[in-house]
């Protein structure tokens, strides 16, 4: 009846179980926090702005990208993953979504930045439609965990715009 | 003589109960696992509700070996989701993050593309031959939850096929001696 066998296979179980249990538990934890992130983000120069050969619009801009995610840091966070994406309109398209920047946040105590820093990213439109458009900048965080449930939010900060003339 | 056989046939009796009793726990086995399988699929919208992690792509976010489990909504695509693609002519899908999308205006259809966090540059040269965009299609769905390590076990059993063979023989085999 209580065989080696019989008492493996319950020992395993039960700490499967437990370890099953821990892991929903940790990632259970996350949803109290309540976080108050911060970003902004400015457009200190639009180095170029042109029209591909394949009359593509294409922009290059040196950003100044501050923020303070420390609030999205729990003990079951293993990296944020942040990204800043200039969004869009167009008569095409109704919504545009180019990412410009990421980074990835390894621990809370580098949560807390301000860069300087060109588009990492080529800001290329499709088609031709960049010329005085309106965009936002949104601030995207990724949480990815040490186990368990992922989160996203975003900060949307409006009111940029592109030069009139290709420059 | 009456005896007799009606202990031989108590004994056969007691054998054929016992085999049939063996084969339908191995069914329930079997048939409980596809359940799982296909009511996950089914909750999910998703043709494959988890994945294994094979690659260092995700680095260090996703390892080698960790399973993402994925669903797959009719809410749209958007940028910084993580998302589990085929590529045509590839059989083995991709597990990466989404850096750019272009949604039309009327259709709603959809251009995305995609990149690793820890590759240099975005997912071009992964694509088929001349494709520069994903559309909706290629998407089999969205990674929401993450476990590491777990995979492993599918990783070991699919490079060293004798460890899976044995596993089996072994599981079957405890199946059909076990009694009660």
């Amino acid at each position: 009846m209580h065989s080696f066998g019989h008492r493996a296979n319950a020992v395993a179980t039960f700490a499967l179980t437990i370890l099953a249990a821990m892991c929903f538990a940790a990632s259970f934890s996350d949803s109290f926090n309540s976080p108050t992130p911060t970003a902004s983000v400015k457009i200190l120069n639009i180095n170029w702005f042109q029209k591909e050969a394949n009359a593509n619009d294409e922009v290059s801009m040196t950003l100044n990208i501050s923020a303070d995610l420390s609030s999205l840091f729990t003990w079951n966070t293993k990296q944020v993953f942040v990204f800043v994406a200039a969004e869009y309109e167009t008569p095409q398209n109704a919504l545009n979504q180019v990412s410009l920047w990421d980074g990835i946040i390894p621990a809370k105590e580098h949560a807390k930045f301000l860069i300087h820093t060109t588009n990492k990213y080529r800001f290329i439109d499709q088609g031709s439609n960049l010329k005085g458009r309106d965009f936002n900048l949104t601030m995207h965080w990724h949480i990815m965990p040490k186990t368990g449930k992922m989160f996203a939010d975003k900060i949307v900060m409006t009111g940029y715009q592109l030069p009139e003339q290709y420059r | 003589m009456g005896f007799i056989g009606d202990q031989v046939e108590s004994i056969r009796s007691m054998q054929v109960r016992q085999v049939v009793t063996q084969i339908i726990s191995l069914g329930m086995i079997v048939t409980s696992a596809l359940i799982i399988w296909k009511g996950l699929m089914v909750a999910t919208g998703s043709e494959s509700p988890v994945v294994v992690v094979l690659s260092g792509s995700m680095e260090p976010g996703f390892k080698r070996g960790d399973i993402l489990f994925l669903h797959m909504s009719k809410e749209p695509i958007r940028t910084g989701e993580i998302v589990v693609f085929n590529i045509d002519g590839r059989e083995i899908p991709i597990v990466h993050r989404v850096i750019k999308v272009h949604e039309r205006q009327e259709s709603g259809e959809v251009d995305i593309l995609t990149k690793g966090d820890n590759n240099f540059g975005d997912d071009r040269l992964l694509y088929a031959q001349g494709q520069l965009w994903l559309q909706k299609h290629h998407i089999m769905g969205r990674a929401v939850g993450y476990l590491p390590y777990v995979g492993w076990v599918t990783i070991v059993m699919t490079e060293k096929p004798i460890i899976k063979y044995l596993l089996i023989g072994a599981l079957g085999l405890l199946v059909i001696t076990s009694k009660e």
